[in-house]
């Protein structure tokens, strides 16, 4: 293994090929970036063209600015995303760590349950869901979201967590139930800080499809005060013209949040922690 | 008095019964080994001792107390585990203070605790490192003084060398045992290793398929073991069985004989042939085959046996042990 990585050759294929990769990934972002500063002629005529002194243009961050309540759009998605996975992480790892640490009868029963909501799309339950905000009065609040990502993030959440959850040392669990921490210390100060990395997984896989998502706030919360940023961007796209300006500046900007959170995660993914714990 | 006793104490996982009727006593400042094949059931009896586990039924009493019902914390215990356990989030002083700073101990009892015990295992220099930046015999002292620093009834051991190379197992165990004699505490000590059982217990107490084979100390149950399977378990080279036919036609009873009373006679009772030879140096051991049995033969000395070639074994006849067809000791 080790001759392999040194061997010259196979590294410059090894880079050559991340090189490639993160160029095609990055291709469609970088094309947004550019052309949401050019003229609505420039992105037409020469979509590849990087905006120079003619081309240049803010009118679609203008249009975007003008344009309804761009902040407060933004803010919404922010908090919904940020709560929904809050709960997610953090009622996902309860579940989980019962499931991976107690005996009880119907356990392995509970686990599949929990489970089972990742081969159910949740999409198939709007309309119940739906009557059900309406009858609870949360129809165009942000809880209405948050509900409905959280249920929608925790099946995943719990089976990829109590999956690690297990190979947490029984001896260290048990180390702190001699040393007298009750069950809720021995989960936040001992387990929890083990399982981090699988925790930004699953914070990086339930972050993105919450943030981009139309469907919910299209249907729970459309009102002008709970938009969220992707529902806010449909306003530039019409049935017969389609402002693309303004459309690609507001797709720059819903870029940013994304990435700085996963670069939070993503950190976490990478670092390993538990040297020092356990053999 | 005793430090902790049991009574007849059973312990099921649904349908697997994995204590059976376990009854001992710990005395004031004795050594007790647990020791027997793994999955015998030592660690659970232990996970039961420390109220980890709920026992299924029977009494379980530390002191004077009966602590069934009493959470791990509450017992008066502390426990050392094999892979260290140490908190990855806090360092030496931070993972030796925890539980004391939980039974709301004073700052200055804690400090003075925690530096007594360091001093004790030489980790006075290492009080703020955290366990990642300690080596395994280092993290296991850690270990080690975590228990101390509560000075507890009793101590409890799961296997605390098993993860150590074989220099540091040998130099932790001389520290165990010294730690004994210095805390005149009463501690448990479990492990599958008979070397250690031996060398560290006042008593052990052998186990297998969850039962109590025999306890007593190491050198009754090597002198007088109760069965086959605790004469095989202790002792290394292990002891040679040979139907007893071989030397005495129409015995249908084993015949056990230690490598060490076994010694190359011209006109020896056993004919064999070597198989191996392993020069220790100080002691020879010549694997034979006996008939269809492997027999060890434990030699002192320097000895130019070959492999291959004929050999007799002699034995004086009070050394033998006998037993029946069930595994149980018969008498001479």
């Amino acid at each position: 293994m080790n001759k392999a990585r040194t061997n010259p050759f196979n590294k410059t294929a090894m880079h050559g090929a991340l090189i490639i990769y993160t160029l095609i990934a990055l291709f469609p972002v970088f094309v947004i970036l550019i052309n949401s500063f050019k003229t609505r002629k420039a992105i037409f005529r020469e979509p590849l063209a990087m905006p120079d002194s003619e081309s240049f243009s803010m009118i679609g961050y203008q249009t975007v600015m003008k344009q309804g309540d761009f902040f407060l759009y933004f803010q919404n998605s922010m908090i919904v995303t940020v709560a929904s996975l809050f709960f997610v992480l953090l009622f996902g790892a309860m579940a989980a760590f019962a499931l991976a640490e107690y005996r009880f009868r119907g356990n392995l029963w509970m686990g599949l349950y929990l489970a089972l909501g990742i081969m159910i799309p949740i999409r198939i339950g709007t309309v119940a869901i739906l009557e059900m905000m309406v009858a609870t009065g949360l129809v165009n609040t942000l809880w209405a979201l948050i509900l409905v990502y959280t249920a929608q993030g925790l099946p995943l959440a719990v089976f990829i967590l109590s999956e690690f959850m297990r190979q947490v040392s029984e001896d260290l669990k048990n180390a702190g139930r001699v040393d007298g921490l009750s069950e809720y210390t021995i989960f936040f100060r001992l387990v929890l800080p083990l399982v981090r990395p699988a925790m930004a997984t699953v914070a990086v896989f339930n972050m993105i499809p919450i943030w981009n998502d139309l469907w919910f706030p299209l249907i729970l919360a459309p009102a002008e005060e709970t938009k969220t940023l992707t529902l806010g961007s449909q306003v530039f796209i019409g049935q017969f013209v389609t402002d693309w300006n303004a459309v690609l500046s507001a797709l720059s900007m819903a870029i940013l949040p994304v990435l700085v959170l996963y670069v939070i995660f993503s950190r976490q993914l990478i670092r390993g922690i538990t040297s020092g714990a356990v053999k | 008095m005793t430090a902790l006793s049991l009574t007849n104490v059973n312990k099921s996982f649904g349908k697997v019964h994995v204590l059976k009727d376990i009854s001992f006593e710990v005395e004031d400042g004795e050594f007790v080994v647990f020791v027997g094949p793994s999955g015998c059931g030592k660690s659970t009896l232990l996970r039961v001792i420390a109220g980890l586990e709920d026992a299924t039924s029977g009494e379980i009493k530390i002191g004077e107390d009966v602590v069934n019902l009493t959470p791990p914390s509450k017992r008066g215990i502390a426990m050392v585990f094999q892979s260290y356990a140490l908190y990855p989030h806090l360092n030496v002083r931070g993972n030796m203070s925890l539980a004391l700073k939980q039974e709301g101990q004073s700052k200055n009892v804690i400090a003075e605790r925690v530096n007594k015990a360091a001093a004790m295992l030489n980790l006075g220099e290492y009080l703020e490192r955290f366990p990642s930046e300690l080596s395994g015999g280092q993290r296991q002292r850690v270990a080690i003084g975590r228990a101390i620093v509560r000075e507890p009834k009793l101590f409890l051991f799961d296997e605390p060398l098993s993860n150590l190379d074989a220099a540091l197992r040998m130099n932790t165990r001389i520290e165990i045992a010294n730690l004994h004699k210095q805390l005149s505490a009463s501690m448990i000590y479990v492990t599958h290793d008979q070397t250690e059982a031996m060398t560290l217990a006042d008593k052990i107490v052998v186990l297998r398929d969850g039962r109590v084979e025999q306890i007593g100390s190491p050198m009754d149950l090597y002198n007088n073991p109760a069965n086959k399977f605790v004469a095989g378990f202790l002792g290394s080279p292990s002891m040679n069985f040979f139907p007893a036919g071989l030397v005495s036609e129409g015995d249908d009873r084993t015949i056990g004989i230690r490598p060490e009373d076994l010694f190359v006679a011209e006109d020896g009772a056993l004919s064999a042939t070597v198989t191996h030879v392993e020069k220790l140096g100080g002691d020879t051991n010549v694997v034979a085959r006996l008939d269809s049995h492997q027999i060890t033969a434990r030699l002192f000395g320097q000895h130019d046996v070959e492999e291959g070639t004929g050999i007799r074994f002699g034995f004086a006849p009070e050394r033998i042990y006998r037993f029946d067809q069930e595994g149980a000791r018969l008498s001479q």
